[in-house]
């Protein structure tokens, strides 16, 4: 068995969301150096305000400000920031009730130690340098022993209120397609197909998972397969997917490689487009140092009976 | 829903449970690979095959997997032609076996199989987890699921409900136990702060694993088992996503669950607890009114092996399964998900009177 694949996989996507009319405003007010809450039917103040109350889930909009000022309410020591946390040196977690809230906003403390956080401790918000109506506006909490904040009573009515957030999120990961995919793409790469037989069913899958969907029982045998197949059904694709360097039209088909029970995906390429059909018979194709076949490509064989294929459409 | 509810209601037990030796990776092993000995014995133990089942149901995440539907592929260990009855829910298989209950509530199917699996090994589970947090107010902060777990913790030492001493006793007790299948095992040195209060010992192992169960009602479950472990209640409940809005240093949700399911009415023997951190324990005992005198987490917990998503349905199995064995009449399982004990799940399992 030879060892298993693995590759670095980067899963990344800007989430772009839209606000409806309380976090729009309390995000707005987090541009304008403004922090807001709302105020629910039993007269509690929600810091960060939501937009149904949490506990009747009625609609709430009472729109209320309250100070930049506050107290910790529990806390965490946090010696090794991880990538995207509020600060780069040491920090503390903080749940911190403003003055005028009656719930806590998860945030970061700036303290030189743990010595120096306690819960009750009295902070006040550092503002971020650049702000755009985001959480991150709040650039953390530092440490504060004068006077509550004083309140401009805000409304919650802004110019130019920020309607959307963009959330950028990436995970890491090492991806390992376990044994059977393994060996499929090893063998690839030596410019051979293989599948695996069912042990019970006797059906040669391929790709192979490692298992039989049918049957439910793993698979082990490797079969080799084609390279030789069958097309048994295809669609011409006219848009052209960004980063892909291959002209539209083209056709992506069903290819029923020769002993295999199962079809897989290919491009066929070496043929006008509009002349690709079903039974064309066709072989994979490695360009000069591939680890995987770059397409399918016309044999010249008559094309297969209908007959031949039907059960594998 | 208790027992009391609707006369003639059709009873429902858990049959079987397998599971794998969880490990730190399985990279070898695709997650139908991982999976599937496990689908295997758990059907074995019944003599069910595939096409017996009545009602498939799983649960996973392709947030730790990183790949859409990922689902969909680990079907192939369950043998879905021609086609079968199948659910699955992005959630621990506990609540897989919820749905599954349901639907054998409604007599639909006699039999169900669930099974859960996760693999946490491909990526960074601390990170992982910040993406199931409220997406406008705290994920852009990147608090991880040690970082949340911690600040419930200090709330419980400030409230004197614990204290660092008490959650190292916590970890050292779980990992003292004897299951085969526990990813640690034995002393493990309490280690250095992860996030304070928390240290390595108070955290789980990050595992790859899975398990499965097979349900049945009625007369159909004395057939495949010589002692169900008949589910004689089960509820879920969830607290409001903000965790500053919630009471930190208790569990209302869990609370009701248990007492939803009846579990207030007699005293359980045992209690197989879904408490990732230490300090998780210590406040589900307070909240599930365990006193000393129930075995808790004999299995060794989530702090003896974790793998996400099939840790809460763990609970359930190793409860039903000291039931099977004959080592316990009535126990309570119990799953959680979600930061500092959000949503919680609770079970009560009965063995017939000896
Ligand atoms: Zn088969």
């Amino acid at each position: 068995m030879p060892d298993i694949l693995k590759a670095p996989l980067t899963v990344e996507f800007p989430f772009t969301r839209s606000l409806g009319p309380v976090q729009s405003a309390f995000l707005t007010g987090l541009r304008e150096r403004v922090v807001l809450g709302v105020r629910t039917g039993d007269g509690r103040v929600l810091v960060p305000p939501v937009e149904y109350d949490p506990v009747t889930a009625e609609e709430i909009r009472d729109l209320v400000e309250v100070a930049p000022t506050g107290t910790v309410t529990t806390w965490a020591w946090n010696h090794e920031p991880r990538r995207g946390q509020p600060l780069d040196a040491p920090f503390a977690w903080v749940l911190v009730r403003l003055d005028g809230a009656d719930t806590a906003l998860l945030h970061a403390l700036d303290a030189p130690g743990p010595d120096a956080v306690h819960t009750g401790m009295r902070v006040r918000v550092r503002w971020a340098g650049e702000r755009s109506g985001a959480i991150t506006d709040i650039a953390c909490f530092e440490p504060y022993d004068g006077e509550p904040g004083r309140l401009d009573g805000h409304t919650g009515e802004f110019e130019d209120p920020v309607t959307g957030i963009v959330a950028p999120a990436r995970l890491d990961y090492t991806y390992s397609p376990g044994r059977a995919q393994t060996g499929y793409i090893h063998a690839l790469a030596e410019r051979r197909l293989v599948g695996e037989r069912c042990p019970s069913c006797r059906k040669v899958y391929v790709p192979p998972r490692g298992a039989c969907p049918t049957c439910g029982v793993a698979t082990a045998e490797q079969v080799e397969v084609g390279p030789r197949g069958t097309v048994t059904t295809f669609c011409i694709v006219n848009i052209k997917a960004k980063q892909l360097d291959i002209e539209v039209p083209y056709v992506y088909a069903h290819i029923a490689l020769d002993g295999a029970d199962l079809a897989l995906h290919g491009r066929i390429a070496g043929i006008p487009y509009d002349r690709v059909r079903m039974g064309l018979r066709v072989e994979a194709v490695w360009t000069e140092g591939a680890r995987y076949p770059d397409h399918y490509r016309p044999t010249g064989e008559p094309d297969a009976d209908y007959d031949m294929y039907k059960e594998l459409l | 829903m208790t027992r009391e509810e609707a006369p003639g209601e059709r009873e429902i037990a858990v049959v079987a449970f397998a599971q794998t030796d969880h490990r730190r990776t399985s990279e070898e092993l695709s997650e139908v690979e991982m999976l599937m000995p496990v689908l295997h014995d758990v059907l074995g133990q019944t003599g069910l095959k595939t096409a017996d089942i009545g009602f498939t149901c799983s649960g996973s995440s392709d947030y730790l997997a990183g790949r859409a539907f990922s689902f969909t592929l680990a079907l192939d260990g369950v043998g879905a032609w021609p086609p079968i009855s199948e659910s699955h829910v992005e959630m621990d298989g506990a609540w897989a076996l919820y749905e599954a209950w349901v639907k054998l509530r409604t007599g639909d199917a006699d039999t169900a199989l669930v099974y859960s699996y996760g693999k946490s090994s491909p990526g960074s589970v601390r990170d992982v987890l910040t993406r199931q947090l409220d997406p406008y107010y705290v994920a852009p902060l990147w608090p991880d699921s040690v970082a949340l777990a911690a600040l419930q913790a200090q709330a419980l030492i400030d409230a004197g409900h614990t204290d660092e001493p008490a959650l190292a006793a916590v970890g050292a007790r779980s990992r003292s136990t004897d299951n085969p299948h526990a990813q640690l095992r034995g002393p493990v040195p309490q280690g250095d702060y992860v996030v304070r209060p928390l240290r390595t010992g108070d955290c789980p192992p990050i595992s790859d694993g899975a398990a499965a169960v097979v349900l049945a009602a009625g007369e159909r479950a004395r057939e495949l088992c010589a002692r169900p472990a008949w589910i004689r209640g089960i509820d879920h409940r969830v607290e409001a996503h903000g965790i500053g809005v919630r009471e930190l240093t208790d569990s209302p949700s869990a609370r009701l669950a248990a007492e939803r399911a009846g579990a207030f009415e007699r005293p359980v023997d045992t209690a197989e607890l879904h408490a990732p951190f230490s300090s998780q324990e210590v406040l589900l005992r307070k909240a599930l009114r365990l006193d000393d005198g129930v075995a808790v987490n004999p299995s060794g917990g989530a702090l003896a092996a974790n793998p996400i998503m099939a840790a809460g349905l763990i609970r359930i199995g190793e409860a039903a399964a000291r039931i099977h064995r004959g080592e316990s009449d009535r126990a309570l399982a119990h799953a959680t998900s979600g930061p500092c004990l959000q949503q919680n799940l609770v079970a009560v399992l009965e063995g017939d009177p000896r």
